[in-house]
């Protein structure tokens, strides 16, 4: 029972993940592959924080009448993790739009016929 | 979105207290939440909310192409600028402690121009990457 | 969230997926502030609810609101999917317990982080202490890396005024560009 509840937030975190990974594997629409690199990446960073957490621990945030703290390294990178996130996002947009306006389709398999076409 | 009078007349009304929280979250980021990355992107919230309702031509002529470009690269600069003030004042690369006279004061000092080359990178980014979906960026 | 994600993956019109994942990560903000993460919530509700919505929307206007039923068998990526989600639960049986004080990540240099940052660096924010001084390089490479991304977003889609941007379909201008080349 104690390990159960111990390790239920990984487990959770796995599930969130697989989620993730399922979407950008089997489908074809390039922005719903971005919406799920996106659920695969938020399922991360909860990892990350759940490990930061410390029974009874506040905010990493210094004041007299605290003495435990959460631990605040993973904050840090998941806080640039975070930026560092949009900016992919944002890029993998741009390149997404500029496929659609090249090849007038978003979805992998077009995608891929059209080149199989052209040989 | 020119009819929608209560969209403008609200948004004209908040604008301003949203760029005024974005200063707040970047200079008080020393003390509780917030920081560089938070204000940035607050701060771009606030000039797509005025593109969104305004028009996205009105919001380019209040913050021109050349200056988003400007403020991109004097971001980065103020950051990377700092450590080699710290290298000149005789510490390491990104070594605060060289730039006043009290070890916790240059440190204080460092922070804070680096978080604010920071804020100013996070939110020109922002704000072109948002003109540029719009089709707007010339 | 759970449910949230299920979701996203069963709706098929991307514009309520895109909102779906807002949801997500709004889901996600509040639960960082449960942890005790608030710069980390601060950042999420921001960038992941406000900003990444908002390019994602722009997207599906300059491209399309529906994805397309599906043609081939999704069996193949679920199996894949519950083969890795076991091998990961398996891993997990290893790991500290959730709100451990004596788990590895608490205790390397997290200790001198936290005892030490108030008097070194003088600033009641660890978080902010670490971001910018200690792991001050990290922050550095993270900020080239933004300054990237917006350049490639104009690169990529900017419009010049005398740019020819190839295979663009939608301008007219195009044909008469490519006579002249």
């Amino acid at each position: 029972m104690e390990t159960v509840l111990g390790l239920f937030n990984f487990w959770a975190v796995v599930v969130l993940m697989m989620a993730g990974f399922y979407i950008v594997i089997a489908h074809e629409n390039l922005i719903k592959k971005v919406v799920g690199l996106n659920v695969f990446q938020v399922a991360v960073f909860v990892f990350f924080i759940s490990m930061s957490k410390v029974d009874g621990g506040t905010a990493p945030i210094l004041g007299e009448q605290f003495s435990v703290y959460g631990n605040p390294l993973p904050h840090v990178l998941i806080l640039t993790a975070i930026v560092v996130g949009i900016a992919t996002t944002a890029l993998g947009l741009a390149m997404i739009v500029r496929i659609r306006d090249s090849f007038d389709t978003i979805e992998d398999d077009e995608l891929f016929a059209l080149e199989e076409a052209d040989g | 979105m020119n009819r929608h009078s209560i969209l403008r007349v609200v948004s004209k009304i908040f604008i301003p207290f949203i760029m005024l929280f974005a200063l707040y979250v970047q200079f008080h980021g020393d003390f509780g939440p917030g920081g560089g990355f938070q204000a940035g992107v607050i701060f771009a919230a606030a000039f797509v909310l005025y593109a969104l309702i305004y028009g996205v031509e009105k919001a380019r002529k209040v913050l021109p192409a050349t200056a988003t470009r400007i403020m991109l690269i004097v971001g980065v600069l103020l950051f990377a600028g700092t450590g080699f003030v710290g290298i000149f004042l005789g510490g390491n690369y990104l070594d605060y402690s060289a730039l006043a006279s009290t070890v916790t004061g240059g440190q204080h000092l460092g922070i804070f121009i680096v978080e604010l080359g920071v804020g100013i990178t996070v939110a020109a980014t922002m704000v072109t990457v948002f003109f540029v979906f719009s089709g707007q960026d010339f | 969230m759970g449910v949230v994600a299920f979701a996203i993956i069963r709706v098929r019109d991307l514009f309520a997926a895109v909102m779906l994942s807002g949801i997500f990560s709004l889901l996600a903000a509040v639960l960082y502030v449960d942890l005790g993460a608030v710069d980390v919530a601060f950042t999420e509700a921001a960038v992941g609810v406000g900003i990444a919505t908002l390019l994602f929307v722009a997207a599906i206007s300059l491209t399309t609101g529906k994805e397309k039923a599906p043609k081939k068998s999704r069996a193949m990526p679920l199996f894949v999917v519950i083969v890795t989600g076991m091998i990961l639960l398996w891993g997990t049986l290893d790991m500290p317990h959730y709100g451990d004080p004596n788990a590895p990540a608490n205790k390397h240099v997290v200790p001198r982080y936290l005892e030490q940052s108030g008097k070194e660096i003088g600033l009641p924010n660890v978080v902010t202490s670490v971001l910018a001084s200690y792991r001050g390089y990290d922050t550095l490479g993270e900020t080239f890396v933004i300054f990237t991304a917006g350049l490639d977003a104009l690169v990529l889609l900017g419009r010049g005024r005398n740019r020819w941007r190839p295979g663009m379909r939608s301008n007219p201008k195009d044909e008469e560009r490519e006579e002249e080349v």
